[in-house]
């Protein structure tokens, strides 16, 4: 067995490296950890993700890992991890995950010849941003249940209906939709997936403000939006199908532990350097204790990520999804976790938003605020821990 | 990168886990458990024929130089059968120890006997303080002519009772924690066996003017720290092995349970909150685990891995409790019997826990290297 990366892996991840410690100098003021709330709350923010993706877009690291045919490098899964790594050490934005790590490899399996010439350089050039159009009021951990409605009139179909915590929405340029083109059909049965632009006629965006007020996410309403069937992506009814296949690519979860250890090790630092009553944090042995248990949930973490890539290297993307679901729920419960010793580790400056007064930039109130969603969004911790039982361990499913 | 075993290495398992599950059902480990002993000669004997013991020493010494990770796989199928054996204190302790800090006569003389099953080795580290520190180690050894002279208390010293030898770590003056090769059946040593929680071999050891020659030394006077120092990552890395068998066996044993057991007409493992609790159970050992091996192999490749080593342990520390845990809440009042074997790897995390470091010790240590 061996865990070390080759000579030329290294030297990849040098590269990558060199590009984002650089690249990373020069991100807005507050940046912080980066992630959702940076890149899309403020036009700031979000100038300086397209900034990034278009640079990254002219080295070819968007589509590295993608095949040749599709403008990609045929990059293997392993090195597409490395980049995952630093891109997450740096808190970089640049990746449109939306566009890049489930839309793409969707049009790859299922869309046509012609769509995925249009579609796919457009997404390698960084020229697209994409969102999300699954969830809606009455789907959630549900997703089956969705019931936006896509009724196929001559040339398009009449889209009605409401999708919602659209990720992004009020930025993207384009959605992935998942509608029911089958207006008499129920659960995963007559579901469809299109290519939407989002300044069609009909589209409306509202923002859904998060509890710090942070614009990240939104519905989005469809009155009468005429697409054109040349946007429907694989077969009309059997979306579910490939919304299954494509939701596991890219399931590591690599980056949460990467970022995460790197904000456990600047807490040691701040817990060293910062004295209350005559001591240093650091030197309260629950402190202590406290962030050496952090920093080993994130080395078996991350060890469990590396793991899942392996899989995916190996079986040609196909993989345990009981591990990746394990990934994704330990990695937003470790960073809850974390969140919360912050606040703690900061006592009453733990509550200071983004200002001068502000220790980690206001990372931690901002941190505290968004890691509930973290075990809400793109599957809950409820869902995950229903999939590891069924499909890792083989318990029964009751109808 | 390459994150699998190979074929030979399976080969291994398999064979380790087709033994191992004919030779010693739980049963077996039960009577085990109740007997003086502690042990089984004839599975022991049968263990050394299939070669375990030697297999990753050096072949100078009679062994076949295999990987550590290989020694990771026996102690895993070890954990899965719940097998009480002196193979962790002699084959991995002590060899480890003796291949370490031992001449290159000693380890010519006592190498192959542990590989033959002739020599039951143990180690006595910690003072009656309980602690695993080098601070902790203070007994006395005086100089007497071309003697020792030990006299004191060790305690938690695994499979004394059935030892030939014991390593011991004591402290001569001037020179410092120093390891002494003691005869068993020396003059002055009283060995008892305690009622642990693991109803294992875990014994008191009392030395009374105990004289140990002058070349019965592991290592030269005020080497006995470094040597130990060298054995600690390898000796953890295989009792975390053998913990995270432990793991595995108690969640395949809890998920067909929970699949058999109906309840309210339906078989409990359809019940969410059964299947939450086996999902935390999964990701505890999907973690651990495969840092397990990512540990072993960073080691074998030379890397510094004492504080993934702290974490590893501390790691599987709280999750083999936690994971017993919970396999006995969801076998229910059974699980809670002598008669289910749930109850056996309930005990057995616990005392797992102080081998090699417990949970605080290890995240101190931890602490203090980051």
């Amino acid at each position: 067995m061996d865990f070390k990366f080759t000579k030329e892996q290294e030297l990849l991840r040098d590269e990558f490296d060199e590009f984002f410690r650089e690249e990373m100098k020069h991100a807005p003021k507050e940046w912080g950890a980066g992630g959702f709330e940076a890149i899309y709350h403020s036009d700031e923010g979000f100038a300086f993700h397209q900034l990034i993706k278009k640079k990254l877009a002219a080295k070819g690291w968007i589509s590295r890992a993608w095949p040749k045919e599709f403008c990609g490098q045929d990059a293997s899964i392993i090195e597409q991890m490395i980049f995952s790594m630093v891109h997450a050490y740096y808190h970089a934005p640049g990746i449109d995950s939306f566009g890049v790590t489930m839309f793409a490899p969707t049009l790859m399996v299922g869309g046509t010849e012609e769509q995925k010439a249009k579609l796919l350089p457009p997404i390698a050039r960084g020229e697209v941003q994409y969102c999300q159009g699954w969830s809606e009021p009455d789907a959630g951990s549900d997703l089956a249940n969705l019931r936006t409605q896509a009724i196929k009139d001559g040339d398009y179909y009449v889209i009605n209906g409401q999708k919602t915590w659209t990720t992004g929405g009020h930025r993207a340029d384009h959605m992935f939709l998942l509608a029911r083109t089958d207006p008499d059909s129920t659960r995963s049965r007559g579901l469809s997936i299109f290519n939407v632009k989002m300044d069609l006629p009909g589209v409306e965006i509202r923002p859904i403000l998060h509890m710090n007020k942070a614009h990240y996410t939104n519905d989005v309403y469809f009155k009468d939006v005429k697409v054109h069937v040349s946007e429907l992506v694989g077969k009309e009814n059997e979306g579910w199908n490939l919304t299954r296949q494509t939701m596991n690519f890219e399931r590591s979860g690599i980056g949460g532990f990467i970022s995460g250890e790197r904000t456990v090790m600047e807490l040691v630092e701040f817990a060293k350097t910062t004295t209350r009553d005559g001591k240093a944090l650091w030197d309260d042995p629950l402190v202590k204790r406290n962030i050496a248990q952090l920093w080993a949930d994130h080395q078996v973490g991350r060890s469990m990520a590396i793991r899942i890539s392996w899989q995916q290297e190996k079986g040609g993307r196909v993989f345990s999804p009981a591990l990746a679901s394990a990934s994704k729920v330990f990695g937003s419960e470790l960073s809850q976790r974390v969140a919360y010793f912050m606040t703690d580790l900061l006592g009453q400056y733990g509550q200071i938003s983004r200002s001068k007064w502000a220790p980690f930039e206001g990372e931690a109130p901002d941190a505290y605020q968004f890691c509930p969603a973290a075990n809400i969004f793109a599957g809950s911790s409820e869902v995950q821990r229903n999939l590891i039982a069924w499909v890792g361990l083989g318990l029964p499913r009751f109808k | 990168m390459n994150l699998d075993f190979t074929p030979e290495q399976e080969m291994l398992r398999k064979s380790v886990a087709e033994f191992l599950t004919k030779a010693c059902p739980m049963e077996i480990i039960k009577d085990i458990e109740d007997s003086d002993k502690g042990f089984d000669p004839k599975i022991w004997k049968k263990m050394t024929e299939l070669g375990w013991m030697e297999l990753y020493y050096p072949e100078t010494y009679g062994g076949y130089g295999d990987p550590f990770l290989n020694v990771v796989i026996i102690m895993e199928e070890m954990g899965k059968a719940a097998l009480p054996s002196p193979y962790f204190a002699t084959v991995v302790q002590c060899g480890i120890i003796l291949l370490e800090g031992a001449t290159e006569a000693q380890k010519k003389a006592m190498l192959p006997k542990i590989a033959g099953g002739e020599l039951i080795l143990t180690l006595a580290q910690c003072d009656e303080s309980g602690s695993y520190r080098e601070t902790g180690i203070n007994m006395p050894a005086e100089v007497s002519g071309d003697n020792y002279v030990l006299n004191g208390k060790k305690m938690f010293v695994m499979e004394a009772n059935i030892a030939n030898k014991i390593i011991v770590a004591a402290r001569v003056k001037d020179a410092g924690i120093t390891l002494f090769l003691v005869d068993a059946k020396a003059p002055g040593l009283t060995i008892t066996k305690m009622p642990t929680i693991g109803m294992d071999n875990c014994c008191e050891v009392i030395f009374n003017n105990v004289s140990v020659p002058k070349t019965e030394l592991i290592g030269k006077p005020g080497e006995g720290w470094k040597i130990l120092e060298k054995m600690f990552p390898r000796a953890t890395i295989a009792k975390c092995a053998e913990m995270s068998g432990g793991c595995k066996e108690t969640i395949d044993m809890t998920s067909k349970y929970a699949k058999q057991r109906v309840q309210y007409d339906k078989p409990i493992g359809g019940f969410q909150a059964i299947q939450h609790y086996m999902s935390n159970m999964y990701l505890g050992y999907e973690t651990c685990c495969n840092y397990l091996y990512e540990v072993c192999s960073l080691m074998e490749d030379g890397d510094d891995v004492a504080l993934k080593v702290h974490a590893l342990k501390a790691k599987f520390n709280q999750q083999f409790k936690f994971i017993t845990e919970r396999g006995v809440q969801i076998h229910g009042g059974v699980g809670t019997t002598r008669e289910f074997n749930m109850g056996v790897f309930y005990r057995k995390a616990a005392a797992a826990e102080y081998i090699m470091g417990d949970t605080n010790y290890h995240y101190e240590m931890l602490a203090a290297g980051l």
